[in-house]
């Protein structure tokens, strides 16, 4: 696993937003190659949107190619609704971008058949050959996606009832009334996002800190659902000074000394799929 | 709308519009004549816009609406009664460079012959290539207190002797009829007011020499709308203040509101009664031009009905004299006037050109407003409020 320690929430934008193109690039993703790519909703990867839809109209970056998946939805809140996911999605990225609506996905919490939904959702991610990179943002409390604490860390696609923690956070957004607020969602399980090639986690504030040092610092526990990815292949968490202040000071100076190779990451000549400097070469 | 075109999916992008009284960094997507949402179609169809077009930067606002112009271009639809097709259609086409792509012809108090002759003639229309559409014809008079007659023929002035009856026997059918100004002090004119309601046709009190009581009578009847205010009524007295005084009244029932004509034409109007009017009443403000057959004409001596009408430096005056005789100003520049005098932002220039006659006329659901839904009239402005282009059903209908 890699962290990356920014500066700030900007930088972590900018450094989320580069490495995306980067990879979506050096992928050379073609019409018979898609690149797959895994997207959240929420504060957190706003930045991110808005630096990708800044490099698209730069002429860095075409989406022509690329199919996404979205992690989660909330059931029966109406498609136009300003809290759906849906709505996030359409105004701050597809909206400005170049990608065919016919290879976006997002989860129907209008369907009809709920389950048959999160079943064709699965297949669809597999049809697609896989997700090549998943976004993720979490909670305070440590939870990917809708995958609240005590969620099966071998979870699919699937109807979750919220947490009255969730309904009570969420209630903001829904003119402060409880009643308002969905209290069921559609989510990739964290078994979904586990068998994505890639996966990369932003988090920022320090309300987050308590969260991310559960996520690195301590073992792997339902209770704290991203830190299951101690186990992936191949994980990069994305962070500001903020959510590092819950960390041991050793924990922060390590993967601060390895900055200078998570620069190259994001480098235009860096390797494509990153790998520790060979001393030799 | 031409049959090629017909389903085909416009993306206007690169630019800003007004849209909830906001102007807003944001695309239009137009398809068959309407405004539509993008989301639904990103989501339902999964399609992507058939055309693409870069908009520069520019400003997009709903097509301007004027409901009230006399005519223009050396055409006086009041007096132009062989050839009122023709000269209507003419001035239709022409008001397209001005922005304008709806408007309300304006007929001033005639003899009875002329409005069995001229009404039936002016057709409703949806507009397009050939020109701005008319909504309707506004019939100014010929129910009118000849104390405040202005220019109209005191001669053909007529009172409501049989009630609305008196109305049916001068305008004949009044199909073809959007809204009528009147005198509401005139006997039995709240009784027509009230069968003029039923019949959906909106009333305005104008010509009059009415005061306040009367006007919330007449509007708590049905009217709705002030004739260009401050013009050919009474003047603004603190006892008695008149008409005018509606724009600030307390007695206008909540589910009725209050629009105002008002000329700004930096002539017929003086810029701090522009600004008293839009800051005792800024949402009722309605921008009209009340433009005379001399709109559009070059400097110099034009033979308009039985009058020799002379332009100099974009005003009318009566031949060989200092006298005015009708606004010459268009729409666009009424709006950039109006923002200049009262210091208000571009939204509320524009709306009182656009989203507030459309209100007036009860048809801001789908004029005046670039909501998803509503018809794709719109224009767009450089950043000094000049017209670049006229679009009307989301096909361009005038380039400047």
């Amino acid at each position: 696993m890699r962290l990356i320690i920014c500066d700030d929430s900007n930088n972590v934008a900018e450094w989320s937003a580069k490495y995306v193109m980067k990879r979506i690039n050096d992928f050379k993703p073609n019409e018979n190659k898609y690149f797959v790519l895994g997207l959240p909703t929420g504060g957190t990867p706003l930045g991110m949107y808005k630096k990708l839809i800044e490099y698209y109209k730069a002429g860095k970056i075409s989406f022509k190619y690329v199919k996404t998946f979205n992690m989660d939805e909330y059931v029966d809140l109406p498609r136009d609704h300003p809290e759906s996911y849906h709505y996030y999605m359409f105004n701050n990225f597809f909206k400005h971008i170049d990608i065919d609506p016919a290879n976006v996905h997002i989860l129907d919490g209008n369907a009809v058949d709920l389950e048959h939904e999160c079943d064709e959702f699965e297949r669809k991610m597999k049809e697609a050959g896989g997700v090549e990179l998943f976004i993720g943002g979490i909670g305070p409390d440590g939870h990917i996606a809708f995958n609240e604490p005590g969620s099966s860390l071998s979870s699919r696609t699937r109807v979750k009832s919220l947490a009255q923690d969730t309904l009570e956070a969420n209630a903001r957004f829904f003119g402060n009334d409880i009643n308002k607020v969905p209290k069921q969602a559609l989510t990739v399980g964290v078994g979904t996002v586990m068998d994505a090639k890639e996966v990369m986690i932003l988090i920022t504030g320090s309300h987050k800190a308590f969260a991310l040092y559960k996520a690195i610092e301590e073992g792997i526990n339902h209770m704290w659902t991203v830190s299951a990815f101690q186990q992936h292949k191949r994980t990069l968490i994305i962070c500001d000074e903020d959510a590092t202040l819950e960390l041991r000071v050793k924990t922060v100076k390590y993967f601060k000394a390895l900055s200078e190779v998570h620069r190259k990451l994001i480098e235009d000549d860096g390797e494509p799929i990153p790998r520790r400097p060979q001393k030799d070469a | 709308m031409p049959e090629s075109t017909s389903g085909q999916l416009k993306h206007f992008h690169n630019c800003q519009i007004l849209r909830d009284g906001k102007i807003l960094t944001e695309d239009l997507w137009v398809r068959d004549g309407k405004i539509i949402d993008p989301e639904k179609i990103f989501y339902d169809e999964k399609i992507e816009s058939d055309v693409k077009i870069d908009c520069n930067g520019c400003l997009i606002s709903p097509g301007f609406i004027d409901v009230q112009i006399n005519g223009g271009f050396g055409i006086d639809f009041s007096h132009n009664v062989d050839k009122v097709e023709e000269g209507v259609t003419n001035v239709a086409k022409k008001l397209l460079a001005y922005g304008v792509t709806s408007f309300c012809p304006t007929l001033v108090t005639s003899p009875v012959e002329t409005y069995k002759k001229i009404l039936p003639k002016i057709k409703r229309t949806s507009g397009g290539d050939d020109g701005a559409a008319i909504l309707g014809v506004h019939v100014e008079g010929p129910f009118l207190n000849p104390l405040k007659k202005g220019a109209h023929p005191e001669s053909c002035i007529q009172k409501f002797e049989k009630g609305f009856q008196s109305l049916l026997d001068v305008y004949g059918s009044l199909e073809n009829i959007c809204y009528i100004t009147l005198a509401p002090e005139l006997e039995n004119a709240i009784d027509v007011i009230q069968e003029l309601e039923k019949r959906n046709i909106k009333i305005s009190v104008g010509h009059s020499a009415s005061d306040l009581k009367q006007g919330e009578e007449a509007v708590k009847n049905g009217a709705s709308f002030i004739t260009h205010l401050f013009n050919a009524m009474l003047p603004f007295h603190h006892r008695d203040p008149g008409l005018v005084g509606l724009l600030a009244s307390d007695q206008i029932p909540k589910e009725k509101s209050i629009h105002y004509g008002i000329i700004a034409d930096g002539v017929h109007t003086h810029p701090a009664a522009l600004r008293i009017a839009h800051r005792t009443n800024p949402e009722g403000l309605v921008l009209v031009t009340d433009a005379i057959s001399a709109l559009g004409l070059q400097d110099g001596v034009h033979q308009l009905g039985q009058f020799d009408i002379e332009v100099r430096e974009s005003r009318a005056y009566i031949a060989e004299t200092n006298t005015l005789c009708g606004s010459i100003a268009d729409m666009a520049e009424c709006v950039r006037f109006f923002k200049k005098s009262t210091g208000c932002s571009v939204v509320e220039a524009l709306e009182a050109a656009t989203l507030h006659p459309a209100r007036f006329l009860g048809i801001q659901s789908h004029k005046g407003v670039l909501n998803f839904g509503a018809q794709a009239d719109f224009v767009f402005l450089d950043k000094n409020l000049h017209v670049i282009s006229t679009w009307i059903s989301g096909h361009c209908v005038h380039k400047a």
